[in-house]
């Protein structure tokens, strides 16, 4: 009796192992086995920690793109691994040391939740290449990557501040980390260039992947009375809830005008590929400085604005051009005073911008930010 | 709080509910019979991947309802068979069942789209609201109760039948006395195996049939992990029910509510801590529990039954 319980709570677990997912997934794509070559090199071996399911067309779903450039880059040359639906937190900590356990060269964690393991694991591994997107925390292992998404949030608040007519814009919101409010402001200063009275409405959502929910909150704020919905979150509901609703709405992530059509005004846009590709062509010739911090901008192609839909006009988009141009050339940045925040204290002066490291560390929001 | 806010919190919380309402009455059912299926959110997440899928390929909503009803059923025949048959642990069956409908769900939903790719993203047929002429226009619960998908309107019969067939009817009594003690309702000729069979498997077409709600109607479209976590949610529910399923349809919209509430509260700018909102009905199940657990007496009044969990066995007969 006891055997047969065992026996099929072991068939079940099999079968849940089996078919993946729900946890955990894996994924190993060998490009071409080198066999009988001789000479050939053991490929370098790279592997991917995701925080969501690569199908969800946001932060995750860019990021397989970014590996899947890589093997189209390096053919057999590289080996690449991922797993997906990873749970920040000590889940993480055991996939990262048992990638570095099988010897992976290079292990790429993909969210801001992996970064203390990540640091702990890299302790762990002298010899193992690390790379944490979106943290702080540096070791001579452990490279820092992310892109100045605040350029492309700015270039996207013009969009939707030339848009709206109720000069109410609403805004989901995972949580209230620097990296999240960084957006919210950019995104504010970018509309308010074009139409000074407007007032952006966060919601936070306190998940990154949850779609009923971020429905709810993007409904919410349509009621509230905003006409152009942004987000920063994992899936692309926020902008359908607008689209239903007859607003338009500003996309991340990914150039999701396949699902919601026109009404998607534009977004910032990863393109992970890029970098990921130079890091290991460096990692190659051992020219790769293991402890970077990097932080790339528009003029990097790390990050862009997706295709404008027909809903910009013309005069909207040649002005938001103009000012990448500006952004991409340097003569300017974002974060550059004089910016009050939305208690009334003047956190840039005139004429000075923000330097990266406070920028990093932002908690306040700019004026005309309602939250 | 003024009334127009009132009525589209109203009436979120009843779409938003909907398949709360369904899948707790399910597994009230399942319950009550003394079955404990921890395998809700697994089903559920397969009625949602199937149900669009379905619905995507016939073109037709209904059929996807029924099949995802049918492959909701056929999990949970898995785990009657593996904790009534072979009388398996049902919290690691349940648990299993869950770990195998998110899994094979995420891998249907790569390879069941058009030409064998993924369902992510598509656009398919979806429920599209009937109001009631007049009803719907009616102040407060109009938009609610009467602007709602069929399946919504559904539950204005699922509801009272379900609470009337368990506290007014002889079937429901069996149900319920196999719940509370096996051998005895065995001893009085009380078939035991087929009840905890058939109402185990009615929970989980019920709960197929919720998850085919939010793919078809709620969130229309396929995304992996559409549920997020609602079957467990239903679980919770069942408790704060106290297994009655006229006190679930309560249950399931505050559960279903509280999003939209804190989120609306947001929106209007209210500083109000929207953690605090969204565990409250958490901290109101907690209390059932405790209450439940202090005393016999009042786990009586209240319904929970006393055979949840157990696995019968005829020649074991305490």
């Amino acid at each position: 009796m006891k055997r047969k319980l065992f026996a099929l709570v072991a068939v079940l677990a099999i079968v849940a192992a089996a078919c993946g997912g729900g946890s955990a997934d894996t994924t190993t794509t060998t490009a071409a086995d080198t066999g009988g070559g001789g000479a050939a090199e053991e490929p370098m071996k790279v592997a991917f920690v995701y925080v969501a399911p690569i199908g969800d067309l946001g932060w995750t779903y860019q990021h397989d793109l970014g590996r899947q450039a890589v093997e189209a880059r390096f053919g057999d040359k590289v080996e690449t691994t991922f797993i997906e639906n990873v749970a920040e937190g000590p889940d993480s900590e055991r996939v990262i040391r048992d990638f570095a356990n099988k010897g992976f060269d290079l292990i790429i964690a993909t969210s801001f939740g992996y970064m203390d393991p990540t640091i702990t694991v890299a302790a762990e591994f002298p010899d193992t290449q690390f790379v944490h997107i979106s943290g702080f925390k540096n070791a001579d292992n452990v490279a820092t990557l992310f892109g100045r998404m605040y350029q492309p949030r700015y270039l996207s608040g013009m969009a939707a501040g030339a848009a709206t007519e109720s000069n109410i814009l609403g805004y989901v919101a995972a949580f209230p980390i620097p990296e999240v409010i960084r957006g919210i402001d950019a995104f504010t200063l970018g509309a308010q260039s074009v139409n000074p009275d407007i007032e952006v409405r966060v919601v936070w959502t306190n998940t990154w992947f949850d779609p009923p929910t971020e429905k709810e909150a993007a409904e919410a704020l349509l009621a509230a009375g905003a006409d152009v919905i942004a987000q920063h979150q994992d899936t692309t509901e926020p902008q359908k809830a607008a689209q239903a609703a007859g607003a338009v709405s500003i996309s991340y992530n990914s150039d999701i005008s396949e699902i919601v059509g026109d009404s998607v005004l534009t977004g910032p846009v990863w393109d992970w590929g890029v970098k990921y590709i130079s890091i290991i062509e460096e990692m190659m010739a051992g020219t790769y400085d293991g402890s970077e911090s990097y932080w790339g901008g528009l003029s990097d192609g790390v990050i862009s604005l997706a295709p404008f839909s027909d809903r910009v006009s013309q005069e909207t988009q040649d002005a938001i051009n103009a000012k990448m141009a500006e952004f991409e050339s340097g003569a300017t940045d974002v974060f550059c005073g004089p910016i009050v925040d939305n208690e009334g204290t003047e956190q840039v002066a005139a004429g000075t911008c923000m330097d990266d490291g406070s920028m990093l560390g932002m908690e306040w929001f700019v004026k005309g930010v309602s939250q | 709080m003024d009334l127009d806010l009132v009525t589209s919190i109203l009436a979120i919380a009843t779409f938003a509910g909907a398949s709360l309402v369904l899948a707790t009455i399910g597994e009230i059912f399942t319950e009550r019979v003394g079955i404990l299926n921890l395998g809700v959110e697994g089903m559920m997440i397969m009625g949602a991947v199937t149900g669009f899928a379905t619905a995507y390929r016939t073109n037709n909503v209904w059929l996807g309802v029924v099949v995802a009803g049918i492959v909701g059923g056929l999990m949970a025949l898995v785990h009657a068979f593996a904790t009534i048959t072979l009388r398996a642990d049902q919290i690691v069956s349940g648990l299993a069942i869950t770990l195998l409908g998110t899994g094979l769900a995420s891998f249907l939903g790569q390879v069941i789209g058009p030409d064998g790719g993924p369902l992510v993203g598509l656009t398919g047929p979806k429920f599209t609201k009937w109001p009631i002429p007049g009803l719907s226009s009616l102040p407060l619960v109009g938009e609610g109760f009467f602007n709602q998908d069929p399946i919504v309107y559904s539950l204005f019969v699922v509801v009272p039948v379900s609470w009337y067939f368990l506290y007014k009817t002889r079937p429901g009594l069996y149900l319920r006395a196999v719940g509370e003690s096996a051998s005895t309702s065995d001893a009085v000729g009380v078939s035991v195996f087929g009840r905890r069979y058939g109402y185990t498997v009615l929970g989980g077409v019920m709960a197929g049939v919720a998850g085919s709600h939010l793919s078809l109607s709620y969130t229309p479209g396929w995304t992996e992990n559409l549920t997020g976590g609602r079957g467990w949610i239903v679980i919770a529910l069942v408790i704060f029910a106290t297994w009655n399923p006229a006190r679930a349809v309560v249950g399931a919209l505050l559960f279903g509510g509280v999003n939209a509430i804190q989120f609306r509260l947001q929106a209007e700018g209210t500083n109000l801590p929207a953690s605090i909102l969204n565990m409250s009905p958490y901290i109101l199940t907690v209390l059932v529990l405790i209450l439940i657990t202090r005393t016999d007496k009042l786990r009586q009044t209240i319904g929970a039954p006393a055979g949840l969990g157990i696995p019968y066995h005829r020649e074991e007969r305490e």
